[in-house]
């Protein structure tokens, strides 16, 4: 069976800058693929050149086995694209959205009446159909742009950053769609920097960072080999983290001292912590939990703030 | 319901038949989508905006044809004294057409290209860069033509049209707009801002007031009168003027020649700036 | 309340309206080269084209001039009155639209000590600030074309000025109430100003005009505010009645249109 996307030493540079730096990776069939990054990791670059709307500088690229070089119209044909911000088209209603998009690729008239009312029911946006998009919640937009993006019946879908700015009830309903698609076959590349959307869909993740993969595998896998079963964090107050910290020596297997508080890496987080108030440290607030993607993302993309 | 997993979709089978043509990775053959996205924005959004654009020339048409013209008197064209109203109505027809192509491809593309992300989105669909282009330029000459057509009614109905060649400004009011939209979208596409293209209105607005609207322009000297016979509002002027009172000669032929050249010149860029912005 | 906080704070001493004024030349400032452009251009092309190049057949066909005068005199005064309208114009449109509903900078300074009604006064200040500047800049021009003279230049500058910042004040209390801007600005500059631009007598005299049209020049403030200024510009014949009922009808819009404004800022911003 042909791979949905296999990239090979894959770069993009504008002039001096290179945004995406040779990475490799491959997504089978049915997969739920993410790529995980600060901002300005290369995502959206990476995310635009598997669109077929942005040129390779270098390396190989093919996407269910056409270089998207020279085949970009068949492979968009294939490809469902949910991009960052919602760009609907705010002069029309929701079901023009849809059938105009449609119309886009050329699919025949009849069989788009039956297909946007298909699609209007999977987005949960029956009632809205004759409402112009601008009336539309967060969450209807993000639906109504997913449901678009479904029009031509992809076998990839493309979707940057698909919850970001949206409440929690709308993004919960949003993975449920998105779940839907994972049974139905369609195979999903995610952009996020949400660690629990990561979790919550992806079957196996990279992650990037200033424009190469920097980890991949598995969510579990890549808290396995990156970050520890548990973790405790501990306050003892802004000005006495560091001072307590250099007595912690030898408890968890590493520490990391932030401003407001020490997290302890742990393998058994209660027996640490026991182990912390044995030393005489009462600490003002205390936490064990497990170690999750966040953890690993922070370990391996750094602490300091990225700036858009 | 919602897919197959690879399966050859219809979407996919279209694209693989287009592929067999030349130029496939430009031109995918469905402009007509996008007039067909042109249609209903119209009807849900811009019918009002649309509506208005065909009372302008009509305004000019009376406060000048027949308020300034009672002080005029009559015009000289071609060995013949025309009432001034008749004088300026086919050069009203003239830049009608170029408004209704030029605000289209200038102000309305760039809030579609910048604000609604229209190309990207119409780009990442199985669409080229030709489509578009032909598909936005062709809707923006649909609007000029329109109220250069709907004036032509007007200039009739007062009587101002006095040939069946009168016949053929539809034609060449479509050619027209077809030029300017070209020219608008091209230009268009190298903007970064609405401040730069409200620039625009500063060759526009001189174009429209001193391209022989108004007066003949043998009131300027010489070397003036060549600049302003290479622009193009004063061609479409000319052009019209020539249909309107059936002075036929070569020189029609020549302004026909000029807004042709123009109208391919500025499809190609476009399509070019189109691909280069959305596709590389 | 608000003047307790505005003696609270040792700057605030002067009116609050002038704060918002100060931001608004500022802002106007960073375009100062699309206003003169814009403001001053626009006037000038038009007075190169119909008042030199149509002129010049109306003078063939006119050897009386039209009202006695040459056609450059007539248009002059229309022109200016022009000028100072649409200036006034884009200066409360743009920033209420702007205020309102494109950064809603309004309610950010309706939540520091200032109100509505200060606000709107500010940006009518403001407006008049540049229709003065526009009107002064636009007297130049036409004293090198050597259409007006300096002995009626205050009056005439004055009159033009005051009608520009009275129709402002009616926009303002309009713009105020716009709620969805799809198009309005170029839904006004269509169905109201090109209208009353070429139907305001300023090309020829309203008279020669069919009645069924005439009417328009009546209620519009640029035909009141040419009729003043050709009667100050050149002496034509205006009755005493017909001069204090267009002075009359400038100022009424003014009040009018500040009283309205002030209200619909104080309650759409307290919204």
């Amino acid at each position: 069976m042909v791979a949905v996307i296999r990239a090979h030493g894959l770069t993009k540079a504008y002039g001096d800058l290179v945004a995406v730096d040779g990475v490799d990776f491959g997504v089978e069939p049915g997969e739920s693929f993410g790529v995980l990054g600060p901002n300005g990791a290369g995502k959206s670059t990476t995310m635009r050149m598997l669109g077929a709307t942005l040129q390779r500088t270098s390396g190989d690229l093919a996407i269910l086995g056409r270089d998207p070089a020279h085949e970009g119209p068949i492979i968009r044909a294939h490809l469902g694209v949910v991009p960052q911000q919602d760009n609907l088209d705010t002069e029309l209603t929701v079901a023009e959205n849809l059938y105009t998009y449609g119309r886009y690729f050329g699919l025949p008239r009849a069989h788009l009446r039956e297909r946007v009312d298909g699609l209007l029911a999977f987005a949960q946006l029956e009632e809205k159909r004759d409402v112009k998009v601008d009336a539309l919640s967060g969450g209807m937009k993000r639906r109504l742009t997913i449901a678009r993006g479904l029009v031509n019946e992809p076998s990839l879908l493309l979707l940057d950053e698909p919850t970001t700015g949206l409440d929690p009830q709308a993004r919960h309903i949003l993975w449920d769609r998105l779940f839907r698609l994972k049974e139905d076959g369609v195979t999903l590349v995610i952009t996020t920097h949400y660690m629990d959307e990561a979790e919550q869909l992806c079957d196996r993740l990279v992650v990037m960072d200033g424009g190469r993969i920097v980890a991949e595998g598995s969510p579990q896998g890549l808290i396995r080999a990156h970050s520890t079963r548990e973790v405790v964090e501990v306050r003892f107050g802004s000005d006495r983290n560091l001072e307590v910290a250099a007595h912690l020596g030898g408890i968890g297997r590493r520490l990391e001292i932030l401003p407001d508080r020490i997290l302890v890496y742990s393998d058994s987080g209660e027996h640490d912590l026991q182990e912390i108030v044995a030393r005489g440290f009462m600490p003002v607030t205390s936490l064990v939990r497990r170690s999750s993607l966040e953890d690993v993302f922070l370990r391996l993309t750094g602490r300091s703030l990225v700036d858009e | 319901m919602i897919t197959g997993a690879l399966a050859t979709t219809a979407a996919v089978a279209i694209a693989e038949r287009r592929a067999r043509r030349p130029l496939s990775s430009v031109y995918a053959g469905r402009s007509h989508a996008i007039l067909l996205r042109g249609l209903l924005a119209l009807r849900t959004s811009n019918a009002l905006a649309f509506m208005t654009g065909f009372v302008e020339p009509v305004l000019f048409l009376v406060a000048f044809g027949y308020g300034v013209g009672g002080l005029v008197g009559t015009v000289e064209i071609g060995g013949v004294e025309v009432p001034y109203a008749a004088y300026i109505a086919p050069a009203l027809l003239a830049a009608s057409a170029m408004n209704g192509a030029i605000i289209d491809t200038t102000f309305n593309v760039f809030f579609k290209m910048h604000y609604l992300g229209l190309y990207r989105t119409m780009m990442s669909t199985s669409l080229g860069p030709l489509d578009v282009a032909l598909g936005e330029i062709g809707w923006a000459m649909i609007r000029g033509a329109a109220y250069a057509i709907g004036f032509l009614v007007v200039v009739t109905a007062f009587g101002l049209t006095t040939t069946w060649w009168a016949l053929l400004l539809v034609p060449a009011a479509v050619l027209v707009a077809f030029a300017f939209a070209s020219l608008g979208m091209t230009l268009t596409s190298y903007m970064t801002s609405f401040q730069q293209l409200n620039w625009l209105n500063f060759f526009l607005l001189p174009m429209f007031l001193f391209s022989g609207t108004f007066y003949p322009i043998t009131t300027y000297p010489q070397w003036l009168q060549w600049v302003i016979e290479a622009t193009p509002l004063w061609q479409a002027i000319a052009l019209m003027r020539g249909l309107t009172f059936g002075v036929l000669d070569g020189g029609l032929a020549g302004h026909v020649a000029y807004f042709a050249v123009l109208a391919t010149v500025g499809l190609y860029l476009t399509a070019r700036r189109l691909d280069a912005l959305f596709l590389r | 309340m608000t003047t307790a906080a505005a003696t609270a704070s040792p700057r605030a001493r002067r009116p609050a309206a002038l704060f918002v004024a100060e931001y608004r030349l500022r802002n106007m400032w960073k375009w100062r080269s699309a206003i003169l452009a814009f403001g001053i251009g626009n006037p000038v092309l038009y007075l190169a084209s119909v008042g030199l190049g149509v002129g010049a057949l109306v003078d063939a066909n006119m050897p009386g001039g039209v009202d006695g005068v040459p056609y450059l005199v007539f248009l002059a005064p229309a022109l200016l009155a022009t000028a100072a309208i649409q200036g006034g114009q884009d200066e409360v449109t743009f920033p209420t639209l702007a205020g309102m509903i494109w950064n809603r900078l309004f309610f950010a300074m309706r939540a520091t000590s200032l109100t509505g009604g200060q606000i709107a006064d500010g940006v009518l200040l403001a407006s008049a600030a540049r229709v003065l500047f526009t009107t002064v800049a636009y007297w130049l021009v036409l004293w090198v074309f050597g259409t007006v003279s300096w002995s009626t230049a205050l009056p005439l500058v004055l009159v033009s000025t005051g009608a520009g910042v009275c129709w402002a004040a009616l926009m303002m209390a309009v713009a105020a109430n716009v709620t969805d801007d799809g198009g309005f600005l170029s839904l006004v500059g269509r169905v109201v100003i090109m209208p009353m631009f070429l139907f305001s007598g300023t090309f020829y005299p309203l008279s020669s005009l069919p009645l069924a049209v005439q009417w328009i020049g009546w209620i519009s403030p640029l035909w009141h505010a040419t009729e003043l200024g050709r009667w100050l510009s050149y002496g034509m014949p205006m009755e005493p009645w017909r001069i204090l009922a267009s002075v009359g009808y400038l100022a009424s819009m003014g009040i009018v249109g500040v009283l309205v404004a002030r209200r619909r800022f104080e309650r759409r911003l307290a919204s």
